[in-house]
């Protein structure tokens, strides 16, 4: 790629001929221009989905819309169920993606050293697991959780089928935080006469933690906007609230999505409303990712 | 005594506390090498789970009329299980996102790595993680009520929900990470190549057309294929803004369906356990991961080609 080999025109010419050096100036400049406009038109699409979900959904927002259950009325409906789902689903699979995940990292990292075939297999592995749709996933909890293991559309069978979705983000992120961590805090702790372990224990993970909490939270808001392997094990709309890991559960996106195509119109400003929720639940998830990065640096 | 395997070197220094260090440092080490190899047996459960389950599909229908049937109409009497109107559907998404992503993408990223001063790229780029922070479920809302009613007056006789819109919002979805992969790359072509343009006398706009793009061109090819399988595998964005209509066109302004959609749109209706509809969301399952997969293998490969050249 590098060497393009020898060509028979040269590509550009220093010439000193004025009208081409004008014209190469001229599409320069426009060539410029282009560049800030695709770049400027990232940032207008953002202004204008953020302004059509305001638009559309602040009017049905109140705080006994937060608080309401679902109901098949527009002007009665409320998101509580959702957003009591959508917490129950975040927590459970956090309990269960970040210990794992963390650890797998820390073997990857730290145990196995010297790299393997074995450790880049597992590696690729998770490159590639990371690029496999989520709806897939879908269908792995569908037939391995709600079926064969029998939990239906429970909240633990949507909290598993997340967490394995969502575990190749959290190893990746942990695997960044260990690198991150200088070599001689592993190389002191281990001259004081310490195992792997409790260097790993006591030395790394510690000075790893911030970052490893910024990754986890931001793998925690992917779960929370992902909807596709929950519809896929059976999720729906719920009127209430679930109370225990073998309930049934819906979260937000659900509820947008099912109230997006309602036949009834209204509906469709309580799904922007749910989306508003949606969104600000995830801005604060990741403010709370960007405090712990900025006191990381600090 | 407790024997220490021969590989691991910073061990056979034996530290003293004796057995119950030794002990834990075993069973972390262990149980570390399980969460690990979870990881791997979540790829094998995913492909034994495909295959096994779209096993008793294919005992009815034949991957032969699976595969070339251009008729997919799993409730009619009878039913038709050709999958090429889903394949067509998810290609056009494809395709169309990327037309919207690729020239959009790669401009921003040129943008910003060799021509935005520090402050725009401060602006600029929170406001694309931003954007790719932005659930998907969102995308297909954008779709279907902001950007086909902007289509509506364009293109009469557009459909509510048509490939169109959906292209356009999965695109605007693939963006980020376009552009932020691809910056990557233009970022990792060694500065001393841009200077020796430079020194030819080469504009700006010569220097990147001819010496940092094609230089970081397995990088950026790299880039997009990953974006286009991403757009290959998205699901709730397509499945609002594209429709719930499989049919084998290339109109865009038709009603569609793709694989993904399907999967949802049945996993939401009413799919019991055992029936052919059931087993049809295995079949096209493993339609969309055999998809996915070449894509994703064919990019990792060019990005250790891109890694190599500048390693």
């Amino acid at each position: 790629m590098i060497a393009n080999g020898p060509s028979p025109t040269p590509s550009f010419s220093a010439s000193t001929d004025p009208a081409l050096l004008r014209r190469r100036k001229r599409t320069d400049a426009i060539f410029r221009g282009l560049c800030f406009a695709a770049a400027a038109t990232g940032v207008l699409i953002l202004i204008i989905f953020l302004s059509k979900i305001v638009i559309d959904g602040l009017p049905r927002l109140s705080w006994s819309f937060l608080t309401s259950e679902l109901s098949g009325r527009p002007n009665r409906t409320g998101i509580w169920p959702a957003v009591v789902g959508s917490l129950w689903i975040m927590g459970l699979t956090a309990a269960l993606a970040v210990p794992v995940g963390v650890a797998a990292a820390v073997y990857l990292e730290e145990f196995n050293t010297r790299k393997t075939g074995l450790t880049e297999f597992i590696q690729l592995n998770i490159s590639n697991l990371s690029g496999v749709p989520s709806i897939v996933y879908g269908l792995l909890g569908l037939a391995v959780f709600s079926r064969f293991m029998n939990l239906q559309d429970s909240v633990i069978a949507g909290a598993l089928t997340m967490g394995l979705l969502v575990l190749p983000m959290v190893i990746i992120v942990t695997q960044e935080a260990l690198r991150a961590v200088p070599n001689s805090y592993r190389e002191g702790s281990l001259a004081l006469g310490s195992t792997r372990w409790q260097a790993i224990r006591f030395q790394v993970l510690p000075a790893a933690l911030p970052g490893i909490m910024t990754g986890v939270i931001l793998a925690m808001s992917r779960a929370v906007g992902e909807t596709a392997p929950l519809i896929a094990i059976g999720a729906a709309s719920q009127v209430s609230a679930p109370r225990g890991l073998r309930d049934e559960f819906t979260v937000l996106p659900i509820q947008v999505f099912d109230w997006s195509l309602n036949s009834k119109q209204a509906f469709h400003q309580t799904a922007a409303s749910a989306i508003l929720v949606l969104m600000a639940f995830l801005l604060l998830l990741n403010s709370v990712a960007i405090w712990l990065r900025a006191r990381a640096t600090k | 005594m407790a024997v220490v395997p021969p590989n691991q070197p910073l061990l056979s220094l034996r530290p003293s506390g004796g057995g119950w260090k030794l002990f834990t440092e075993r069973v972390a080490r262990f149980f570390s090498f399980a969460c690990a190899i979870l990881s791997v047996v979540t790829t094998f459960g995913i492909i034994w789970v495909l295959l096994s389950q779209s096993v008793p599909f294919f005992k009815n229908v034949s991957p032969i009329d699976f595969l070339t049937g251009t008729e997919w109409r799993p409730t009619r009497e009878p039913a038709s299980f050709g999958v090429l109107p889903l394949i067509t559907g998810t290609l056009m998404i494809t395709i169309g996102a990327g037309l919207v992503a690729v020239p959009l993408g790669l401009l921003t990223a040129i943008f910003m790595s060799e021509y935005a001063p520090k402050w725009m790229r401060q602006i600029l780029k929170p406001t694309l993680e931003l954007l790719a922070g932005i659930p998907t479920v969102v995308y297909g809302y954008f779709g279907l009520f902001f950007v086909t009613p902007l289509l509506k007056p364009l293109l009469p006789g557009i459909k509510s929900s048509n490939a169109l819109a959906g292209a356009i919002v999965v695109g605007i979805m693939i963006l980020p990470l376009v552009s932020s992969l691809c910056e990557d790359a233009l970022n990792a072509v060694p500065k001393a190549m841009r200077e020796a343009a430079y020194g030819l006398g080469a504009t700006k706009m010569e220097v990147v057309t001819k010496t940092v793009v094609p230089a970081a061109l397995s990088g950026v090819m790299a880039a997009f294929i990953l974006a286009l399988s991403r757009a290959l595998g998205e699901t709730m964005a397509v499945a609002l803004a594209a429709g719930s209509n499989p049919q084998l066109t290339f109109n865009p302004t038709e009603s569609i369906q793709t694989m993904t959609a399907y999967i949802v749109s049945t996993a939401k209706g009413d799919a019991p356990y055992g029936t052919i509809k059931y087993d049809s969301l295995f079949a096209v399952g493993v339609t969309l991961f055999s998809f996915t997969l070449v894509m994703n293998i064919f990019a990792t490969r060019l990005v250790k080609k891109f890694r190599q050249a500048y390693a």
